[in-house]
């Protein structure tokens, strides 16, 4: 609590006792007996002045400042309205309860703001240089492009860079929400944010601060609540009509009824004014759109700060609103739902055995930089003697012609085989396929292929439970690759062989389908992604293999790679949408059963202060729910 | 130029969208943004009449909401 909110709880006490005896006296008569009433007035104005002084003279001073419709000037209005119908006790009270509300909202926002901002608590105080043998902390800012810092057991890594010395065990939780610790070695690169276990590092910085993965994660959260979802906007527009339309409600609500009384001659001017003056006044302590306009954007800031708790940022509350109503996800293969990685998947021999064949494929290949050839030799795994290989030559866009142990070897695509019309059968698995034929004679089939990433069944089979109608894939692979992918992971749709422009044309065509509310995700890793991560609905780019590029086109970016983590913040965006949602109906509903009862007479102040700070209070802790996050 | 300033005691979210309303408004701003959730100005306004553009910019926010202070 600051010592504003301390200070006031010393006024609300000391009002309260007093308040307390002035109801004690109304209770025994004893206050009747004090003539005139008007001193009775006079004493109620002691702890009106204690509790209040502040408001009435922040009234005064917005109204000097042109400010009209704030709250003070209505609590103000409607308070001294109060005093003036005689109803002196009440006065006292609804002041009082209104400041017991502000001080409660605004402890709770407080809160929550807090326990937002330690969530965030990812930034790194100081970096450690190595002067001389001497440790010197300096600000993270300062350190320059590769200058060599040293990270203590337990410290928070400031920058990004990569390890030249020590070995440790490094938790990335606070960036992707992943538990188990990862283990980094000379040469490994790690990212700023991350907590350093047990073991000293010295590291290479690859990044200044304001580049580094903590900085630009900072940035992005703290941007996140500038880009305001379409309810937010509504809740902006209403509050800003809402008051001066209560307000305006409440002078007719005054004054006409007593006049068209008088009128008719069902009363006198005088006596109705009273009454109808009292009612006006309930109206005026509701006007102020307070719980909407805080518990609102409290709501998504929240969901938010959930989303990042589990590794995945979100830029804007308008993605989070949006991806609720996400019905179609179009993913890029490679990198997104496979590894990226080209591993040899089989080994099929006509005539030899399997060792034999990939050993003659490895030698043949031992001269090639191709991907593939690099994932043959590694499947053969053991020391190669290229002293056997003699004359390689690679024949463009067909394979590699050469002599090994002075035995004439191709290895290449159909094509290559075709041409040297050596009688073959063509294989029909997924994946990259290299022939290998031998003094003449084809001799067998090394089949790589991409894998698919760990849990992407599973996330797939989440995102159709919590709702996702359609799933799509965009490739640009051969047919039989992306058919395999595409089956062994259950996807509805599946487009392959396409350039990158035709991913962007694809979902132009998918966009154009969309039903009219529901929207469309694209998940891609980011290579070539970008111009699609910006055409689709929301984008959701991948933050550890992504590209800077992807990143910064992105809408969401999902720290970990974990395709998983896509069903996981749609149940978060439907859950805070919800909470807004709720929030909205019950500040709405309530105020305005008691702007009704208030204008019929059947609630007093009492309740317009609970519609006003009370319900406000309660769609701040409403809110507060959307912080917490179901890890499983 | 874009430059991010603290807001100190700003607790009202409607006088934080006041405020921003009003800063948006000021000439030689081309956006502003006040969150408050992280007490926060993002401000981008012209380069050369920075300073004045603040100045006024703190003037406005005054009138809005006298206890705020933009610590610069």
């Amino acid at each position: 609590m600051s010592k504003k909110q301390k200070q006031m709880v010393i006024r609300i006490v000391v009002a309260f006792i007093m308040l307390l005896l002035i109801l004690a006296g109304e209770h025994t008569g004893w206050t009747d007996r004090i003539q005139p009433q008007m001193l009775v007035g006079l004493i109620c104005l002691i702890p009106y002045e204690i509790i209040g002084y502040d408001i009435l003279y922040k009234a005064a001073r917005n109204i000097r400042n042109g400010q009209i419709f704030d709250e003070n000037f209505l609590m103000m209005i409607a308070t001294f309205g109060a005093f003036g119908v005689g109803e002196y006790s009440e006065a006292v009270a609804v002041m009082l309860f209104y400041q017991v509300g502000e001080l409660f909202q605004g402890y709770a926002v407080g809160k929550s703001r807090q326990s937002i901002s330690d969530m965030m608590d990812i930034c790194p105080e100081y970096a450690n240089i190595e002067e001389e043998g001497v440790l010197t902390q300096v600000d993270p800012d300062d350190v320059e492009l590769g200058t060599v810092i040293v990270i203590m057991p337990g410290e928070r890594i400031p920058l990004d860079g990569v390890v030249i010395e020590g070995e440790s065990m490094i938790d990335t939780a606070a960036l992707t929400g992943e538990s188990v610790p990862r283990r980094v070695i000379p040469g490994d690169t790690i990212i700023s944010g991350c907590v350093n276990g047990s073991g000293t590092l010295k590291v290479r910085t690859t990044k200044e601060f304001d580049d580094s993965t903590v900085a630009r994660i900072l940035e992005l959260v703290e941007n996140a609540s500038a880009k305001k979802a379409p309810v937010e906007n509504f809740i902006t527009r209403f509050a800003k009509y809402y008051t001066p339309v209560v307000t305006i409600g409440a002078v007719i609500l005054a004054f006409v009824p007593p006049i068209a009384g008088a009128l008719t001659g069902v009363g006198s001017f005088g006596s109705l004014l009273g009454i109808w003056l009292y009612r006006a006044c309930t109206f005026l302590v509701i006007s102020c759109p307070c719980a909407l306009v805080i518990s609102v954007p409290l709501g998504f800031f929240g969901g938010i700060g959930a989303a990042s708790r589990i590794g995945v940022l979100i830029k804007g509350s308008n993605y989070l609103e949006a991806v609720a109503e996400v019905d179609t996800i179009v993913f890029d293969k490679t990198g997104t739902l496979t590894k990226g990685e080209f591993k040899v998947t089989e080994v099929l021999p006509i005539s030899m055995s399997e060792e034999k064949l990939l050993e003659v494929a490895a030698l043949g290949e031992g001269y090639s930089t191709h991907p593939i050839a690099a994932s043959i030799r590694e499947a053969y795994g053991s020391a190669l003697d290229m002293e056997r290989v003699t004359n390689t030559e690679e024949i463009s866009g067909h394979g590699i012609h050469t002599w090994i142990d002075g035995k004439e070897v191709y290895l290449g695509n159909a094509k290559l085989i075709e041409s040297l019309q050596i009688p073959f059968t063509k294989s029909d698995r997924a994946g990259t396929v290299v022939y290998v034929a031998s003094e003449g004679r084809f001799v067998g089939t090394i089949v790589i292929a991409d894998t698919v990433k760990n849990g992407a069944k599973e996330a797939l089979s989440a995102m159709k439970r919590v709702g996702v109608k359609k799933t799509v894939m965009l490739t640009g692979d051969r047919k039989e690759a992306a058919v395999a992918v595409a089956e062994q992971l259950g996807i509805d749709e599946v487009h392959y062989e396409l350039l990158p422009a035709d991913k962007v044309s694809k979902v132009e065509q998918l966009l154009e389908t969309q039903a009219e509310k529901s929207k469309l995700a694209f998940v891609g890793d980011g290579i070539n992604d970008a111009p699609v991560l910006t055409r689709a609905d929301v984008g959701i780019a991948m933050g550890s293999m992504g590209s800077d590029a992807a990143i910064e086109a992105a809408d969401i970016v999902l720290m970990d790679d974990d395709v998983r983590k896509i069903a996981s913040v749609v149940g978060i965006s439907r859950k805070t949408l919800g909470i807004v949602k709720q929030n909205i109906v019950f500040a709405l509903a309530v105020k305005a059963l008691v702007l009704l009862l208030g204008a019929t007479g059947y609630a007093n102040m009492w309740a317009a202060v609970f519609a006003d700070v009370g319900v406000s209070v309660l769609a701040i802790l409403n809110s507060m729910r959307t912080l917490r996050v179901n890890k499983k | 130029m874009k430059k991010k300033f603290k807001l100190q005691d700003l607790d009202c979210a409607n006088c934080a969208a006041k405020m921003e309303e009003a800063i948006k408004k000021i000439d030689g701003v081309n956006d502003a943004s006040v969150s408050f959730m992280m007490q926060k100005l993002t401000i981008d306004a012209a380069d050369d009449r920075f300073e004045a553009i603040m100045d006024e910019v703190e003037k406005v926010c005054a009138k809005v909401e006298p206890d705020t202070k933009i610590l610069r």
